[in-house]
């Protein structure tokens, strides 16, 4: 009897074990299929394109707004501390670095997998179980390489192009904050801000955006085109995108940063 | 019989669908129990059933959207269990799938749910050519007006239709129709009847019309199969099928309609 209730407890907790490593195996699976599909003809050039728009235009709104938002009031934080060791002029070089290094990369990521991969989960599920996937694959076209490939390819590319341009817009904000307090002219306030920037700041943070971005879409598309169980399904793929996504991005941060630093060592 | 070039021929004519002792479970649940069924050139078959009994599942099969556990399937001469992606892919066109609800692009217009498969599989088409298609299949189904609409404007029964144009814009030579009368009202159920019987004439396809509805087996079908606990209960014309003394399909007639 009691060695019946070990192994059920033991089942029970193995279960959710095998399940997530089963998981992490279709991912890996699908992602597989992702490279293998991308470089098949034919090509969905258009749908490509029409995808960037949707993931990146779209967006810049929202990107401009939490952008701006966040260089203004990183620098607007940071002052009263920085001004104590009497070092506010080191403002724009520090709010620089951490917006091109870590914030813009970051925050535009995590804005990407809330509203991308809520809505490529939710798009890409509502199609899987009103049975659009089926219809799709009955006319003879690939649904995987029309629906998957073309956003996991539109959030890969756009989503350094969107990190380029929330970290403008923030070290707008920045400026703004500088200007207000110091009146110090935008030509000085580069001129400061980007002396500690090097070309691997630059590039490790172009770099990782575009992981950051095919982690949205890859999570995204995996979660809606697997959807199952009708209206309760799409929502839980919509849901799961975003967390998990978002999950995969903070773990991807943490690597990165670490490889990052020993280059930088 | 014999056999050539992998299809079951027989005096009725050439079979264009042939599924001998097809199962399919899912987990636990066995839904097909081997099935056999062929089904001739030019003639609609209606497989009538209780919910849940494999209906669908055996149209799956069929378009090769689902994979039988066991049993052979071919269609047009194709195994459905060995058929590589790209036999596939070319057969596909060939086959008709009216899906249960539509199942229309919802992002796209009419036109471009109907110009979709047509564009990728006749990439040849001239512009004059794809609209010239898209204009006659609307004609066909009646719904010419509505090419500018998105699905979500068109009613239950006007999708529907724009489900079977869809279809029909590649000119399949198989039609399978899932529950095509399925939660629509009489007068309109029979609008789809009628179209079905129109599609059978004039564009000469061969069909399995899968449904509950009686009206919809009486009205479409030159062969009728009860399907019960996953196996061919009876088969036969409508009359023969029903008149027969049987429980679940005496069941079945009795709780429908038609006395």
């Amino acid at each position: 009897m009691n060695s019946d209730t070990g192994k059920a407890a033991s089942a029970g907790l193995l279960t959710p074990l095998k399940n997530f490593f089963a998981g992490i195996y279709r991912l890996h699976v699908f992602m597989m299929q992702f490279f293998k599909q991308l470089f098949l003809p034919p090509y969905e050039w258009r749908e490509v394109v029409n995808q960037c728009y949707e993931i990146g235009c779209k967006t810049l709104p929202l990107i401009s707004l939490t952008g701006f938002i966040t260089g203004l009031v990183f620098t607007k934080q940071s002052r009263p501390s920085l001004s104590e060791f009497g070092a506010a002029s080191w403002l724009p070089s520090l709010v620089t670095i951490a917006i091109v290094r870590a914030l813009a990369p970051l925050v535009t990521s995590l804005i990407l997998a809330g509203k991308v991969g809520s809505n490529i989960g939710a798009e890409l599920g509502s199609m899987r179980v009103s049975e659009q996937i089926d219809a799709m694959e009955m006319t003879a076209t690939n649904p995987f390489k029309f629906l998957v490939v073309t956003r996991i390819l539109a959030c890969t590319l756009m989503a350094p192009l969107l990190v380029m341009y929330s970290g403008c817009i923030g070290i707008f904000g920045a400026y703004l904050n500088v200007h207000t307090n110091e009146l110090t002219s935008f030509r000085t306030f580069l001129h400061d801000a980007f002396s500690k920037i090097s070309f691997l700041d630059l590039y490790s943070s172009f770099i990782k955006s575009a992981v950051y971005g095919f982690t949205v879409g890859v999570i995204s598309c995996f979660k809606g085109y697997n959807a199952a169980n009708g209206t309760v399904g799409v929502g839980k793929a919509a849901n799961q995108a975003v967390v998990i996504s978002m999950f995969a991005i903070f773990l991807e941060e943490t690597v990165i940063v670490q490889f990052v630093n020993s280059f930088l060592r | 019989m014999q056999q050539q070039n992998n299809i079951l021929t027989t005096s009725r004519g050439e079979p264009v669908i042939t599924i001998k002792g097809v199962y399919k479970a899912f987990g636990n649940i066995k839904v097909l129990n081997g099935i056999d069924l062929e089904v001739f050139r030019g003639e609609n078959v209606v497989v009538l059933g209780r919910s849940g009994t494999g209906k669908s599942v055996l149209i799956k099969i069929i378009a090769g959207l689902l994979k039988a556990d066991k049993g052979d399937v071919f269609v047009l001469g194709h195994d459905m269990n060995t058929i590589a992606p790209k036999e596939l892919q070319l057969l596909r066109p060939k086959i008709g799938f009216s899906f249960q609800n539509s199942a229309l692009y919802d992002s796209m217009t009419v036109r471009e749910n109907l110009e979709f498969a047509l564009v990728r599989n006749k990439p040849h088409l001239q512009r004059s050519q794809i609209d010239e298609a898209v204009k006659k299949v609307l004609a066909d189904v009646q719904l010419s007006g509505s090419i500018n609409q998105v699905p979500s404007q068109l009613s239950g029964g006007q999708t529907k239709r724009i489900g079977i144009a869809r279809t029909l814009i590649l000119q399949p030579e198989i039609m399978l129709y899932d529950e095509p009368t399925a939660g629509l009202d009489p007068v309109t159920s029979m609008e789809i009847n009628k179209l079905i019987n129109k599609v059978q004439d004039e564009y000469k396809t061969t069909s399995i019309i899968i449904t509950h509805d009686l009206t919809c087996a009486k009205t479409t079908g030159d062969r009728v199969l009860m399907l019960s606990d996953g196996i061919f209960l009876r088969q036969g014309s409508f009359a023969e099928v029903f008149n027969a003394n049987d429980g679940i399909v005496k069941d079945f007639y009795d709780y429908n309609f038609i006395n």
